[in-house]
């Protein structure tokens, strides 16, 4: 089976995995007390805090683990809204942020709050003008911007946001689980958050880092963990193992990023030259290293999936018969672009690049069978 | 799922409400799934003349989407998408060749 959905999770990274078999033998004690086994395991997590923050770009203060990269966003989104209460109860965010900053909108939007979604080019980008426009409202508390879209792998224009922002005195709120690991984050974040599963940590290791000074207040009961930002016992070992891989990566990614995005390059340019009637989707330069995704005409996402996967090829799909909701994705949609026969690539760290020249040489045949199936020449 | 707004730039893609003009064919995709309505456009927009307007009736939400994307990949015109009373939408294509 070649495994071709790192986007949806990345395979564990060999370092997060022995790192995780030895701190769960000596950083199981509770970190906030106060004899030999709880300060090791204290050790532990502010060594793995001060690892992840330097790669992430922050003071250690300022990061805090959570249960998951969704835990992070509804967290790092409402605590913001919450601080901002006075300033105002406007929300802003892109139209193709992960549906867990679009809940939370939802839920924001409940509360009797309000919520714009600035639309995207072809390509899946939001324009800094449009956000900028959008941030400068009276009444804007907090806004959201993704690093990297997640379907499309489309970069986002943070930086320019983060300026926008900083003009009109808004906190941003930067969703950087996709890029985390594989690409430098940009710069001017008020909040982040990031997800150390995507990055070939382990499951279950959220990461919300809010910047010195920003406002912040957290929405759940009060509790002593993590600064009080996070409730709960912590997760010594695998936030250990999360910091081990992020480590790693930061080593690897230079040389790593570069073959991945090279293979990439190759999907992009065969695909259209051997399968007639797709598109190539996202922006072809600015993008995320790893990951394409396609659309096929005249044919049915899932029944793609289902014969690649028989053919041993393990992806993901936009496409609404895919999703349990039976609606397109929004990221889709709110782009222009097709969505049915929508396949997303997104290589893992180590991947072969003969896998990648099988998929190239399985991919023609298979779309033409699904097309013949539905009756099209 | 919490769904965008109408978004601006998207004026010409937002379904709107009078009635929709008559066009030189109709195809009925009501209740077909994504890609069907569209493999249906694709083989009968050729049975209209150069420059006539075809409609397509459609009630998945794909369609809304995927209609306007196929006639930017083929060149054809995404005149309007006008909401239906009983659900769904009228999607009206122009033949441009």
């Amino acid at each position: 089976m070649a495994y071709l959905d790192a986007a949806s999770t990345e395979p564990l990274h060999p370092a997060a995995r022995e790192a995780l078999l030895a701190a769960l033998d000596v950083g199981w004690a509770d970190p906030a007390r106060l004899y030999g086994s709880a300060r090791r395991a204290r050790l532990l997590l502010d060594q793995a805090r001060a690892e992840i923050a330097e790669v992430l770009g922050a003071r250690p203060d300022e990061v805090s683990f959570t249960s998951s990269g969704t835990q992070a966003v509804h967290l790092g989104v409402l605590g913001a809204l919450a601080g901002r209460k006075r300033a105002g109860r406007h929300l802003v965010v892109s139209a193709v942020e992960h549906s867990s900053v679009l809940h939370t909108a939802g839920v924001h939007e409940r509360d009797g709050g309000t919520v714009e979604a600035v639309g995207v080019d072809v390509t899946g980008r939001v324009s800094p003008a449009g956000f900028a426009a959008a941030v400068a409202r009276p009444g804007t508390a907090v806004a959201c911007l993704q690093t990297a879209n997640h379907e499309v792998g489309t970069l986002q224009p943070v930086a320019e946001a983060a300026e926008s922002c900083a003009a009109a005195g808004v906190p941003l709120f930067v969703d950087a689980a996709q890029s985390a690991g594989r690409l430098p984050i940009p710069p001017g974040w008020s909040i982040l958050a990031a997800s150390a599963h995507k990055w070939g940590g382990p499951a279950g290791v959220g990461v919300l880092a809010i910047r010195k000074g920003v406002r912040w207040r957290s929405p759940y009961p009060e509790d002593e963990r993590e600064n009080r930002r996070v409730p709960g016992f912590e997760n010594v070992a695998a936030v250990v193992a999360a910091a081990a891989a992020l480590r790693a990566r930061a080593a690897e990614s230079a040389a790593e990023s570069a073959r991945l995005s090279d293979l990439i390059e190759r999907i992009r340019r065969e695909v259209p030259r051997r399968v007639p009637d797709v598109e190539v989707i996202g922006d072809p330069v600015e993008r995320l290293p790893h990951l394409v995704t396609f659309s096929c005409l005249y044919v049915e996402g899932e029944a793609l999936l289902t014969e690649l996967d028989k053919a041993g090829f393990a992806v993901s799909s936009g496409s609404s018969c895919t999703a349990s909701t039976l609606r397109p994705s929004h990221v889709l949609e709110a782009m222009g672009v097709l969505t049915h026969g929508n396949v997303r690539v997104s290589l893992p760290r180590g991947v072969s690049a003969d896998d990648v020249e099988r998929f190239l040489t399985v991919l023609p045949d298979i779309v033409r069978r699904v097309r013949q199936s539905l009756g099209v020449q | 799922m919490w769904r965008r707004r109408p978004a601006p730039r998207e004026s010409e893609r937002e379904p709107v409400s009078p009635a929709p003009p008559v066009t030189a064919l109709t195809i009925d995709a009501m209740g077909r799934k994504c890609p069907i309505p569209i493999i249906m456009l694709a083989d009968q927009i050729g049975s209209v003349g150069l420059g006539a307007t075809v409609a397509v009736l459609a009630d998945d939400p794909a369609a809304f989407t995927d209609i306007p994307a196929w006639c930017r990949l083929k060149s054809h015109e995404h005149v309007a998408s006008y909401e239906l009373p009983q659900g769904g939408w009228s999607i009206h294509v122009r033949r441009n060749y």
